[in-house]
């Protein structure tokens, strides 16, 4: 019986909004105040939903140690307390939240015990969140 | 296609543990989970239903109903109860939040299909505010 089970992570982290492509007036003019030269920084929460079948042995989905290890490892340790603008990945794109996101499901989509990764959830504030699925 | 969910919460102790296996193992996969006196968590109650608005009354479904079907259904058997010494359907099955969010799925969906109007959808039942599961029915 397939069903899913969800968990919630916390990653705080500064970053800021900045284009190459664009000039300094196209940039504010695109990110606001998410262009400031320092950066800013958000408590980000990461909710990790992964789907299987309910093990008949446990009752379980997906072995919460294993998930939390998989997300320690590839994410948290990566990104908490960071700043994102210097990560790799972020060397020649812009760290949106859209982008936080889909670069969080590329590294856990291979990286999980037996469950299939399902969706990635970045909540950048109580009233912004995006949302990442497999295809 | 619009989806409608209700929230409700519950409060309920449990543990887990597998008859089949050794204590020894039982406490190696379930860890703290497994202390035979259980323990209990704050459960909250997702049920999202899924129809098209009434041209009448606007709603997919009165709401009034559903809490009171989820009342019945659900919380009459869970609230203030142990799940494993209380609920008949965990007597031979692990109350990990996968099973209970199959479990409340199949307490509800005949009183929610049976109503001939919106579809069951989606149940969450999150344990604490950082776990859930989810189950969506058979695909």
């Amino acid at each position: 019986m397939k069903a899913y089970f969800g968990r919630r992570y916390m990653i705080s982290a500064s970053h800021r909004l900045h284009a190459e492509q664009l000039t300094a007036e196209q940039n504010r003019a695109a990110y606001g105040k998410c262009n400031n030269p320092h950066g800013h920084g958000h408590n980000y929460t990461v909710e990790v939903l992964v789907g299987g079948n309910v093990a008949a042995e446990t009752g379980m989905v997906v072995d919460l140690v294993a998930l939390d290890e998989a997300v320690r490892g590839r994410i948290i340790e990566r990104f908490d307390h960071a700043n994102l603008n210097l990560d790799p990945m972020f060397a020649d794109r812009v760290p949106t939240t859209e982008n936080f996101c889909r670069a969080i499901f590329g590294l856990l989509k291979d990286a999980l015990p037996a469950a299939k990764l399902e969706t990635i959830r970045v909540e950048e504030t109580e009233n912004n969140f995006f949302e990442c699925s497999a295809v | 296609m619009i989806f409608l969910t209700r929230r409700a919460t519950f409060s309920a102790s449990h543990f887990y543990w597998n008859e089949a296996w050794s204590a020894e193992k039982n406490q190696q996969v379930f860890g703290r989970c497994a202390n035979r006196n259980g323990h209990g968590h704050n459960y909250t109650l997702e049920v999202t239903v899924a129809g098209e608005p009434d041209p009448v009354t606007g709603f997919v479904v009165d709401l009034k109903w559903l809490k009171d079907v989820m009342e019945r259904e659900v919380l009459a058997a869970y609230d203030h109860k142990h799940l494993n010494l209380d609920a008949p359907e965990f007597k031979n099955q692990i109350p990990t939040t996968e099973n209970i969010a199959i479990a409340a799925w199949q307490r509800l969906q005949p009183s929610i299909t049976g109503a001939g109007g919106a579809k069951l959808s989606r149940i969450r039942v999150y344990e604490t505010p950082e776990i859930f599961a989810e189950y969506r029915g058979e695909a």
